[in-house]
This record gives structure tokens, C-alpha cells and sequence, in this order.
């Protein structure tokens, strides 16, 4: 719990100074370093791919050299670590840090147009090949 | 001196480019006929003078003349000289010269060489591609001119960002822009067309081969562009859903549509307004992606807000034209008719189902790309990843894969499946047997699944259209369609494989010490400095082996530090076998742990450990592998469909030679 709150406290001071140089790592324990359990770190690794490193542009914490990246990475470690949900963690962040920090859209007020256009889509395309070949289609020759 | 020469043969250009329009508009006109003769020289002149102004702009950053402002900004004496080459076209104003070049240079051969189609066609095709080339000529000149002379003359120069200083991307982005300008001449010769109602298979035969030679630039400049950010950023990902990303692949998905049913249109008269539509919506997707990159609209909206000229000016050179064109289209799409009628199970049929699957998933990926800019604009910020991306265009890919493999033994019109069916048996079989092997293996998510186990099939499928031919009479499409095919297959197989069997180690060592990676033994040999043209950096050497007899093989990943400007890269090091590729990039000196059993085991000798990042990627490599073999079909069709053409075109002129003489 204490090396939580420590990396809290990393992470913290990480986003307060984003000035920081590119090539300074970060020194969070579990930055560059992976869990021993192989089945928590693929867990921990899915969750980092699809979070979003705050002080990059595009790229997710787990293809990040910038210190809030590595600052991030350590703290899904160990909290993965700790027996907690990769969900909840994703919720957790995104509580704090909004929407932004999340490379999966949660359906929500703001969100459901992304969702609504696949369905628009397949409905579209469904009409589409209907329209091509019925009917008409039989006079073919 | 050359950087006036190049800014006038810019506004000379500019000039004929105006010209070109008034003239093919007039002579399209009862009054203006005799002026159609100036327009096919006018648009050859246009293009060697733009490409005289791109050759100067390489000249003053060949020779680094910091007299102008463009190569202060981003060149650098010191810099090696293929870098100061590259530089030319590695900034905004420099890319947009290269687009204008490449579009005029494409005008003039089109001017030179097309003499197929309706004269009047072409009149209007190239009055269209002037009326594109005229704004971002008018966008260079106004609002980003290459030449502007700087006063006073700094001594150095601000360099090139390391990331690109490799020769991958040096050659990345004029390969893509020939791409995304090839579709600018498609789109010319749809709005000929639709202003001429000459829509037809004469059009879908002229338009082929620019949308084949476009698509080609664009499969492999997007593979190249993959491969650089798999070795370049040091991670191991080959492609991130990012909207420069997506930038290229949108107006590939648009040209692959195309390219299909521009053969349909081709070969049978049918998807007349799809095809021209198509066209329309190809050269859209290459230009807003272009708005995308340089508006600098990504960085952030607010950014673009701030500083909005380039940006407001490329946005209404894109409501100008995607909107002028849709209007046109929808004026016009009444007078073309929907062509050859065709069932279900046909080749049309499936060709249909692919350009719908395809469009749909251009419709996710141009919906998720442009949605976190959107709600920027309502002062809410999202982000949309792969999470998104993979799932939304696997639910169109699939089903258009599964079609993939049975859509080329289909015959045109109409056809059976109980036909083709027994021909299918075997790839239904691999297809389930690699479900099945991979269900005992488990643990493989849902999508790498579906794409190992359609991998085997489609890749057998693919070869089927050669089966019961002559292969020495098989034409050349027809192998460029199987090579195609195949590639989709093969990349898939590499792109699955990656993701489902990707090993990763992060580790702390010192020199001397083994670590394993899946059947990889790693050994941190030494760590040295050495030093290039512009860099120094700490080099690693490793010596690894595969398995537990294979032969001692070294690996020299380096850390990097650039000073002009300074910027830390890792250049990671690779090493390729038949069955994947071993991954490994150096990072700094590893920092104290301060875990204290940790700290224990290394007995306080923190200082000689060194952080290592590994992967082992099975069949990666066989994603550009496939990426390449897909490229190489185009070129293969290409090559076949300009032959015929020449063939049919030696063949008239003899045809009519030999009547003239009979006529005397």
C-alpha cells in the first residue's frame, strides 16, 4: 500500500511538471520493469496499451518513453498487482484524468455516436446490397 | 538566386494552370472550340515548370542556404547530404511543393499520353485538374511559400528531428504523396466524365492505371511507414490507430474500393455512378488526410484555432472541392445510367459486397478519427484507439475476407455456388483445423483467432483462380490478382501471429548476464560509446541464441543522443529468421531499485546494470512481407494493362497505316 501511495505521489508530481525532458526516464519501480506473474502482466499490458500517454501525442503509455508514461505504467502494475480489476483501474483513471486518458470509448452521453455509426453502417450496407439484388435482379438474362 | 528562379517558375506555373482551366472550360464551349488545341501543351509546360520549382528547393537545401528561411528552419550544415535531400520535403511548405509537383507532373503526362478517351473528356478531365492544382498552387503562394529569404542570414541552421533522420522515412512521404496526388488525376477524369456524361468502360480503361499506379504507391508506402514506426519508436508496434495513421489508410481504402469497381466498370459497363463516386470520394479522403497532417489541426484543435490560416485555407480548398464535386455529381448522376444488371452470385456480386465492406470501414475509421476532433470543438476531450478501431472494422473485414476467397472463382453475371463449391473444400478445412489447433494452444484472443484460422484458408483460396490454367498464358492480371490476394493473406497470418504470440521481457542487467526471451538466450556482451555524423551513442552488443544449440548471432542496439536538435532516440536492433524476428533496443543505465530484496540480490552493485527491452514476434515479419506482395499485384496488373493497351494501340496505328496505303 505504501509503495502505491509513493507512486501516486510520482505520478502526481509527474503531471505537475510536464516540462520535463523527453529523455529523462521515469524511476517509478514498475516503469521498465515487468510482474512476475505472467498471466497479471499480459492483463497489465492489455490495460496499458489502451491508455493514453497524456504528454505524447498518440501514443498509448505502453509505447512511451516520457516519464508520466512510465509513471503510468507502474502504477497499473502494481495495482494489477494487487488483485484489483483492469476495469476498474481504467475507471479509476478516467475519473481523474477524464476521458481523454482511455483509448476505449465508454458509451456515454458524449460517446454514442461512435457506437451508433457501426450499427448505421451495417443497416446502410444491408439496405444497399438489398436494393442491388432483389427485384429487378431476376431480369438479369 | 536559384530560390527566385524556383518561386517564379512557381507563379509561372500557377499562371498556366489558370490558363489550362479557362481554356479547356471555353473550348468545351461551341464559341472556345479553337482553343482546345492549347491545353494538352499548356498542362505539359505547367508541369515542367513545377518541377523545376521543386528541383531548386532541393538545390538551396542541398547546398544548405541559410538565405532561406526554410532550410534554417529545418536543415543543418552538418547533417549527411541524403538527410539535407530528404529535409526538402520533411516540412510543410516543402511537402505541399511536392504535392503541387507531383499533381502537375501527372497532369502533363496524362496530357501527353491519354489519347483514348472523347476529346471533349478530356478538355474537361484536365480543366479539372488544373481547377485542383490552382488552389494549392494559390495555398503555396498566399499562405506557404518555400522561398521567402530570411535577413538576417543565421549561421546554423535548426536541423531535422531525429526520428526522421533514417532512410525509411526519407523516402516514407514522397512515396505516400505520389499516392494521394495519382487519385487527384482519378478524380479529374470522374469529373470529365460526369460534365461529358462519357461514363463508361473507355473511362474505367484510361482511369485504371492511375488508380493501380496510385494504390501501389500508397500499399507500399503505408508498409514502409508501418515497418519505420515498428524499428524507429523503439515499442515494437507496427501500427497505432493514429489519425496520421489513418490519414494514408483512408484514401487506400477508398482506392482499393475503387480499383475494383473500376474493373467491374471495365470489363462489364456496370457501376457506373459507383465508380465515379467512388473516384470523388478517394481524392476527398487524400486531401483531407492531408488537411489532417499539416493543419496542424491534430496537435490540438485549440492550436489550429490560434493559428488557424493554413489550416482555414486547406479547409476551404476541401469544401470547395469535395462539395463542388458531390454537387456536380448529384446534378449529374441522373444522366448515368446504373449500367449491366447482375446477380447475387457473380463476380460483380462479390466485388459489390467488398466495395460496401470496404466503404463501411472507411466510414469507421474517417467516424473514429474525426470524432475526439469534433468533441474537442464542444470543449470535451475523448480518445479513440485501438479498442475501438479493431473490433468496429473486424465486424466489415471478416465477412468481406470470407468473401475474398470465393469472390474470384465466381463468373461474371451470373454463377452458382454449388459450382465453385467444391473447390472450397480444402480452404473450409484449414480454416478449421487452424481453429481447432489454436483452440488446444488457447489462450488466443477473439481477433487473432479469426485471423490465423482465416489466414490458412484465404491464403489457398487466393492461388485457386490459377488452378486448370496455362500458367505461361495466364495474363498478367490475373497474377496480379492472385499476388494481391495472397499478400492480404499473408500479412493477415503476420499481423494475427504478432498479436497473439508476441513475447516481451523488460530487464535490468549486467554485463555478462543471460536473459531469456520465448526460445531466445540473450547475453549483455559490453556497452560501448561510439559516435556518428551528427550523433554519439552507447551501443550495446548482445549475443543471442535461439534455442539451446542454435549459432551465437550479435545484435548491436543503440542508445542515441542527437545534438542538432538534441533529442535521445533508441535505435533498436533486429535480428530476422524464418519464423519471426527478435526485437531489442537499449534503454539508459538502469535506474537504483529501491525494492529491498532487490536491492539484496544486486548487492548494492546498481551501477553496471543496463535496462533491456526484448521481444520475440513470430511471423511479424510477414506483415510487410504481405504488405509488399500486395503492392507487387498491383504493379503486376499494372505492367498487364498497360501492355494490352500499348498492343491494342501499335496494332490500330498499323491497321490504319496499312488502309491509308491501300487507299492510294
Amino acid at each position: 500500500m505504501k509503495r502505491l501511495l509513493l507512486s501516486l505521489v510520482a505520478l502526481g508530481l509527474a503531471l505537475t511538471a510536464p516540462a520535463m525532458a523527453q529523455e529523462e526516464q521515469s524511476t517509478a519501480p514498475y516503469a521498465y520493469r515487468q510482474l512476475d506473474d505472467p498471466a497479471k502482466e499480459t492483463k497489465a499490458q492489455d490495460l496499458m496499451e489502451s491508455l493514453r500517454c497524456l504528454q505524447c501525442q498518440g501514443q498509448s503509455i505502453a509505447d512511451s518513453d516520457a516519464p508520466i508514461a512510465g509513471s503510468m505504467r507502474s502504477l497499473v502494475r502494481e495495482r494489477i498487482a494487487a488483485g484489483e480489476d483492469p476495469e476498474a483501474i481504467r475507471a479509476w483513471l478516467i475519473e481523474r484524468y477524464g476521458d481523454y486518458v482511455s483509448y476505449a470509448p465508454q458509451l456515454t452521453g458524449l460517446t454514442w455516436p461512435l457506437f451508433a455509426v457501426p450499427v448505421f453502417l451495417m443497416l446502410i450496407a444491408f439496405l444497399l446490397l438489398r436494393r442491388r439484388f432483389t427485384g429487378k435482379t431476376g431480369d438479369a438474362k | 538566386m536559384m530560390a527566385e528562379i524556383g518561386l517564379a517558375a512557381l507563379w509561372l506555373a500557377a499562371a498556366l494552370a489558370g490558363l489550362q482551366l479557362v481554356a479547356g472550360s471555353l473550348a468545351l464551349t461551341a464559341r472556345g472550340a479553337a482553343l482546345g488545341g492549347a491545353v494538352r501543351p499548356v498542362a505539359m509546360v505547367q508541369g515542367l515548370l513545377a518541377l523545376l520549382a521543386f528541383a531548386c528547393l532541393i538545390y538551396v537545401f542541398s547546398v544548405s542556404d541559410l538565405s532561406v528561411k526554410l532550410v534554417a528552419l529545418n536543415s543543418h550544415s552538418m547533417k549527411p547530404l541524403v538527410y539535407k535531400i530528404a529535409g526538402t520535403w520533411g516540412n510543410h511548405e516543402g511537402s505541399m511543393l511536392l504535392w503541387v509537383t507531383v499533381m502537375g507532373v501527372a497532369g502533363g503526362f496524362v496530357a501527353l499520353v491519354e489519347r483514348r478517351l472523347p476529346e471533349r473528356t478530356m478538355l474537361a478531365t484536365l480543366a479539372g485538374q488544373s481547377f485542383v492544382s490552382l488552389g494549392f498552387y494559390a495555398f503555396l503562394l498566399f499562405a506557404s511559400n518555400p522561398f521567402e529569404r530570411l535577413s538576417p542570414v543565421p549561421a546554423e541552421g535548426n536541423g531535422l528531428n531525429p526520428l526522421l533522420q533514417d532512410l525509411g522515412l526519407a523516402f516514407h512521404p514522397p512515396t505516400l504523396y505520389l499516392g494521394y496526388v495519382g487519385l487527384s488525376i482519378a478524380f479529374s477524369f470522374a469529373i470529365g466524365a460526369l460534365i461529358t456524361s462519357e461514363v463508361g468502360p473507355a473511362f474505367a480503361r484510361a482511369m485504371r492505371p492511375w488508380v493501380l499506379g496510385a494504390w501501389i504507391f500508397l500499399t507500399v508506402g503505408i508498409a514502409a511507414g508501418s515497418y519505420w514506426a515498428y524499428y524507429e519508436l523503439g515499442w515494437g508496434g507496427w501500427w497505432f490507430w493514429d489519425p496520421v495513421e489513418n490519414a494514408s489508410l483512408m484514401p487506400w481504402l477508398a482506392a482499393t474500393a475503387l480499383l475494383h469497381s473500376c474493373s467491374v466498370l471495365a470489363s462489364r459497363n456496370a457501376l457506373r455512378a459507383w465508380t465515379v463516386m467512388l473516384g470523388v470520394v478517394a481524392f476527398s479522403m487524400s486531401m483531407i488526410g492531408t488537411f489532417l497532417v499539416r493543419s496542424g489541426i491534430l496537435t490540438s484543435v485549440h492550436a489550429f484555432a490560434v493559428d488557424p490560416q493554413r489550416g482555414t485555407f486547406i479547409l476551404a480548398l476541401l469544401a470547395i472541392y469535395i462539395g463542388g464535386a458531390l454537387i456536380l455529381f448529384g446534378l449529374r448522376a441522373s444522366s448515368v445510367t446504373e449500367g449491366e444488371r447482375f446477380a447475387l452470385v457473380s463476380r460483380e456480386g462479390a466485388l459489390v459486397f467488398n466495395n460496401v465492406m470496404l466503404s463501411a470501414i472507411l466510414g469507421i475509421v474517417l467516424f473514429g478519427t474525426l470524432y475526439p476532433l469534433v468533441a474537442e470543438t464542444f470543449g470535451a476531450k475523448v480518445s479513440v484507439g485501438p479498442p475501438y478501431f479493431n473490433p468496429m472494422g473486424a465486424l466489415f473485414a471478416v465477412p468481406m475476407l470470407v468473401v475474398l476467397a470465393v469472390g474470384p472463382l465466381l463468373r461474371w453475371r451470373r454463377d452458382r455456388f454449388a459450382r465453385v463449391g467444391k473447390n472450397l473444400v480444402i480452404p473450409a478445412m484449414l480454416v478449421a483445423a487452424a481453429a481447432i489447433g489454436l483452440l488446444v494452444i488457447g489462450g488466443v484472443a477473439l481477433l487473432p483467432f479469426l485471423g490465423l484460422a482465416l489466414a490458412l484458408g484465404l491464403a489457398w483460396a487466393s492461388l485457386l483462380p490459377l488452378k486448370g490454367r496455362n500458367l505461361r498464358r495466364t495474363p498478367l492480371p490475373i497474377w496480379g490478382m492472385v499476388t494481391a490476394h495472397f499478400g492480404i493473406a499473408v500479412a493477415l497470418f503476420g499481423m494475427s501471429s504478432e498479436s497473439a504470440f508476441s513475447v516481451e521481457k523488460l530487464v535490468a542487467v549486467k554485463i555478462g548476464e543471460v536473459t531469456q526471451v520465448g526460445p531466445w538466450g540473450v547475453k549483455l556482451d559490453t556497452v560501448e560509446p561510439v559516435a556518428g555524423p551528427n550523433w554519439t551513442a552507447l551501443e550495446a552488443r548482445l549475443l543471442v541464441r535461439y534455442g539451446a544449440d542454435g549459432k551465437v548471432t550479435r545484435m548491436l542496439p543503440q542508445s542515441r543522443s542527437f545534438w542538432a536538435p538534441p533529442q535521445q532516440t533508441s535505435e533498436s536492433a533486429l535480428l530476422t529468421r524464418w519464423n519471426g524476428q527478435l526485437y531489442a533496443v537499449l534503454g539508459g543505465e538502469a535506474p537504483a531499485v529501491d525494492d529491498k530484496d532487490e536491492a539484496k540480490s544486486a548487492a548494492g552493485s546498481d551501477q553496471g546494470r543496463w535496462q533491456l527491452r526484448l521481444w520475440w514476434k513470430p511471423f511479424v515479419p510477414l506483415i510487410w512481407l504481405g504488405g509488399l506482395l500486395i503492392a507487387l499485384g498491383g504493379a503486376l496488373a499494372l505492367a498487364g494493362h498497360v501492355l494490352a493497351d500499348l498492343r491494342r494501340t501499335i496494332a490500330r496505328s498499323k491497321i490504319a497505316y496499312r488502309r491509308e496505303r491501300q487507299g492510294r
